[in-house]
């Protein structure tokens, strides 16, 4: 691994990425985006838009606008940019190229819920986001910034584990309710916003609900791809056109990931009729598996990672996950529909949920592979370890 | 209560529960316990008849991890 700026590609349907290969300064910033206007409604643009969440869990921008709206008390806009999915790099692409535009969003959404505080918790550093900060004139923004880094473990984005950690605890969730809205930072109402879906929000107040339309996300690709890394593709393609938009796929395919290891795994004969949208993209990781690895292995491994990286909080979790990892290793396929079962909706967060979605996506997707480990031990093929886990 | 009509639904707090079991043993219609002790609740509402039984289990907790929910 190294700690240079992962690849985001400008495509044609750059929108959030129309500044990539320009420095990201707020001259070059308002020259590509222009200057934000003022006096929108935010909370209707969000709600016309139907702009929704894009750090995984797709939850409508505006009813969470709504929510802290109608708490009283001081409230404060927390900019989640933990971004802990190791197949994900989506975020600290943007906070690499689009800094203003985020802060932009930031400012915006912290004006629509009465806010005059925004807090960053950033999984990584981000020199650029510092740069543009010395750059932001407080009497436009008319809100104060703050950075502040957070662990970048895979829990660390759930939003409760996420204020946790800015409150200086363990990245850890806690129960909901009560929920972030309710009482969040320093038991504020709190608004937490994906990095993503406040530069969305920004170039929504410029150009309006209609312009957005159906939308673009940014997804980040990996696996057997011509080019991997981070690109800006319109929601509502399907799989394939996706793929082949972002330079095509350099392989013969076992299967492709949709949504990080939270998400589903689609057949290479599906790919066609796999529409990606807002709901089943997750954080938008995508990752595309070569036939020449072995599948098994290679969720095996994933399933052992997510149980790893529960928080050891709840007990169906702690000791289910790392059951399911086993029974998955084993290739014992009863076993694994027993414990996903047996785990989902238990837990104080959706971690056991998503593991056990993974596990269960895997199972019906490479049904043979694991058949043949069931029987034989093996398939073969070995790990080639092209589904990160570090 | 201003619903005194609505049912109630017992409830695990799973972060606070240390899968002790003493709820499955004093509340064997709604829970049961799982492969590692921690208690499996059915979502299925208390009826009255059953509801002195749900809160003793309720306060023998010794996490405070269970409660009824309107």
């Amino acid at each position: 691994m190294t700690a240079t700026a992962p690849a985001a590609t400008r495509n044609g349907s750059a929108r959030l990425l129309a500044a990539v290969g320009r420095p990201p300064t707020r001259a070059e910033h308002l020259r590509t985006f222009g200057a934000l206007p003022g006096g929108n409604d935010v909370l209707e643009l969000a709600a016309a838009s139907k702009l929704r969440g894009r750090g995984g869990a797709a939850f409508p921008t505006a009813a969470k606008l709504a929510a802290v709206l109608e708490r009283d008390g001081s409230p404060v806009v927390v900019v989640n940019a933990a971004e802990g999915e190791p197949a994900s790099k989506k975020d600290r692409s943007l906070l690499r190229v689009a800094p203003h535009l985020v802060l932009d969003g930031a400012a915006l959404a912290a004006r629509a819920v009465g806010s005059r505080e925004v807090v960053f918790g950033i999984g990584r550093p981000a020199p650029e986001l510092d740069a543009a900060l010395r750059e932001r004139v407080r009497r436009e923004d008319r809100v104060t910034f703050e950075l502040r880094r957070v662990p970048s473990s895979f829990v660390a984005g759930e939003e409760t584990a996420l204020v946790q950690a800015l409150h200086g605890r363990p990245a850890k969730p806690t129960l909901k309710p009560p929920y972030p809205s309710e009482r969040g930072l320093g038991g504020r109402p709190t608004l937490v916003q994906n990095v993503e879906t406040l530069a969305h929000l920004a170039l929504i107040a410029r150009h309006g609900p209609a312009w957005y339309a159906g939308g673009t996300a940014l997804v980040t690709l990996g696996g057997a791809v011509a080019r991997p890394g981070v690109h800006e593709v319109p929601l509502g393609i399907t799989l394939a056109d996706l793929l082949a938009s972002c330079g095509g796929v350099t392989a013969d395919l076992a299967g492709v990931l949709v949504g990080g290891y939270f998400g589903r795994w689609i057949a290479p004969d599906a790919t066609a009729s796999v529409v990606v949208s807002s709901t089943n993209m997750g954080a938008g990781a995508i990752l595309a598996l070569p036939a020449s690895t072995c599948a098994a292995a290679e969720c095996a491994r994933v399933v052992s990672y997510l149980a790893a990286e529960g928080a050891r909080q709840c007990g169906p979790c702690r000791h289910g996950l790392p059951a399911l990892a086993g029974a998955f290793a084993r290739a014992e396929r009863g076993e694994v529909e027993r414990l996903a079962g047996l785990v989902a909706r238990r837990g104080a967060c959706r971690h056991p949920d998503g593991a056990a979605g993974f596990a269960r996506s895997a199972l019906d997707v490479f049904a043979e592979e694991l058949a043949r480990h069931a029987a034989r031990g093996s398939c073969g093929r070995r790990d080639e370890h092209v589904l990160p886990t570090l | 209560m201003t619903h005194p009509s609505r049912p109630v639904t017992l409830r695990v707090d799973p972060i606070a529960c240390d899968g002790k079991g003493l709820c499955a043993e004093l509340f064997p219609e709604r829970v049961t316990l799982d492969d590692w002790g921690f208690p499996l609740i059915d979502p299925t509402p208390v009826p009255r008849s059953l509801e002195r039984t749900a809160r003793r289990a309720v306060a023998s907790c010794p996490r405070c991890a269970l409660s009824l929910a309107r």
